[in-house]
């Protein structure tokens, strides 16, 4: 080994060059997100908000299975959250901002830290046996990317109303508008396949939120898994109901 | 028994590597996996061959010096041992077995099977270590440490430092030999003094060499000594708490 130039802090004896630049630190708060792990408790805690918000969407999307009537009052109420206390639309779109901030902070922690492991591990094995990792723990890239697809197709389809409407989209006609939407078989299908990645990505995310926080005792471990396993099979299996409930008939105008 | 080694050969640290592939006969069951690299390279030696550069000391799995990527799994098949220990019974006559060494960014290849771990003493030379002075030899258990926390520092300090975890993961992440390293210290009340400053330090000079952590688990499959990831949620909690305390104690010190 050639010997190169010393990062500060480290001594002579350590001939191998670091792969990242130390970082000049910025002041309390903001100097842990320079770093990978406070990059990941950023990504646990904008992991959690955003399960909160698929949590309270898919209850509230079980609705549908009360008719138009309430369907549609439940979703214009969204727009008039605490409205007697606050003007209409005002904490829907604090809330938007909100979920807009963590979707950002979400995607660009994973992103550099992605870019972080790839120059820690330029070179695969020629074989690699994996032993604990699964199949939903080495693919969160690809159904992080996947879910994200999926978002912008679903707000493009059901908020703007401009893809994907099948007979029309009628701002308000929330009801109508998600069976019109739901009833083409190919768009029920990228429904189906966004809850599956969404299912994927929840199975190794909500579990990795413990560990990431470092919420972890040995007694209670077991539940970190179990609550991750419960949570997703809950969110997606009833979200999954929705496009199949619209394509058998059982919600109809 | 008889086996083909298919062996990562490389003849320096610039150098382009490539596989050869050797076939070794009368390969007995309590054979040692590295007494078959010594047998293959007598035999390499007398042909006039050079012989397949790979570490090992101790051959008795407390060293840390060997570590292999065994037909895709560091230290081989087996589970919490070394390469050392991995014995021939564990595989069958006429196994093709593919041998590399541990491929991260951060352990260049020295020679064939060599490379060089140099990063994992960084980390410990940024704090892996009690330099707070304790006064003389004090009795034995004149301090009182419940047993279970006193269990958990000696399951973390068994790390040797082979650096299996960082080969194993699919990241190139140093997070389970760091957090080993820092909690068979940080749980122990001899290294609190020092716990804030060191857990930033040895934290942030990881993050010089390695990658980040995603919870894949396959470095406490890989580590010879079967430390637990708990030890990384450890870290992760300390970690930021070091960065909340070690910015109270900037206030109370005078430069």
């Amino acid at each position: 080994m050639t010997a190169t130039q010393e990062a500060p802090g480290l001594t002579k004896n350590i001939d191998v060059r670091p792969i990242n630049k130390p970082k000049k630190p910025l002041p309390f708060p903001l100097s842990l997100y320079q770093t990978a792990v406070g990059k990941k408790w950023v990504m646990a805690l904008t992991g959690i908000g955003i399960m909160g918000f698929v949590f309270a969407h898919m209850i509230g999307n079980l609705k549908m299975y009360l008719g138009a009537e309430e369907y549609n009052t439940y979703a214009e109420s969204l727009r008039e959250l605490l409205h007697p206390i606050m003007p209409k639309h005002v904490v829907l779109w604090v809330m938007r901002f909100g979920m807009i901030g963590m979707f950002a902070f979400h995607i660009h922690s994973a992103y550099t830290l992605t870019l972080m492991n790839r120059r820690s591990k330029p070179q695969r094995y020629s074989r690699q046996d994996y032993v604990a990792a699964n199949y939903a723990s080495r693919t969160m890239r690809v159904s992080g990317i996947l879910l994200a697809a999926f978002l912008l197709m679903h707000l493009a389809n059901l908020t703007w109303g401009k893809v994907l409407t099948g007979k029309g989209f009628v701002e308000g006609e929330v009801y109508a508008n998600v069976i019109h939407s739901l009833e083409q078989p190919l768009v029920a299908a990228l429904y189906i396949v966004g809850q599956l990645a969404l299912a994927s990505h929840l199975f190794h995310g909500a579990w990795s939120i413990f560990q990431s926080l470092g919420i972890n005792n040995p007694r209670y471990n077991g539940l970190r898994k179990g609550f991750a396993y419960g949570f997703t099979a809950l969110v997606c299996g009833l979200n999954l109901t929705f496009p199949v409930a619209v394509l058998a008939g059982i919600v109809k105008l | 028994m008889r086996v083909t080694l298919k062996i990562w050969r490389q003849a320096g640290p610039s150098a382009a590597g490539s596989f050869s592939t050797y076939s070794v006969d009368d390969v007995k069951d309590e054979m040692s996996f590295l007494e078959v690299l010594d047998v293959l390279n007598e035999r390499l030696t007398e042909a006039g061959e050079e012989p397949v550069a790979f570490d090992s000391d101790c051959r008795e799995g407390i060293c840390g010096t060997c570590g292999l990527m065994i037909n895709g799994q560091a230290h081989g098949p087996q589970r919490g041992t070394a390469t050392c220990q991995l014995h021939m019974r564990t595989f069958k006559d006429g196994d093709e077995i593919t041998v590399e060494p541990w491929k991260v960014a951060s352990f260049p290849i020295m020679r064939d099977l060599i490379v060089n771990r140099a990063p994992l003493d960084a980390i410990v030379e940024a704090g892996g270590f009690i330099s707070a002075d304790t006064g003389g030899a004090p009795d034995a258990n004149l301090i009182p440490i419940p047993k279970p926390v006193a269990d958990a520092a000696m399951d973390a300090a068994a790390c040797i430092g082979c650096g299996a975890c960082v080969a194993a993961c699919p990241n190139g992440a140093g997070q389970l030999f760091t957090s080993a390293k820092l909690a068979h210290l940080n749980l122990l009340p001899q290294g609190q003094a020092q716990r804030w400053d060191r857990t930033e330090r040895m934290v942030e000079t990881m993050e010089l060499f390695f990658g980040s952590c995603t919870n894949h688990g396959e470095c406490q499959e890989a580590c010879p000594k079967e430390i637990s990831i708990d030890f990384i949620a450890l870290m992760n909690r300390d970690y930021v708490r070091s960065k909340v305390k070690n910015r109270k104690l900037i206030g109370q010190s005078f430069p």
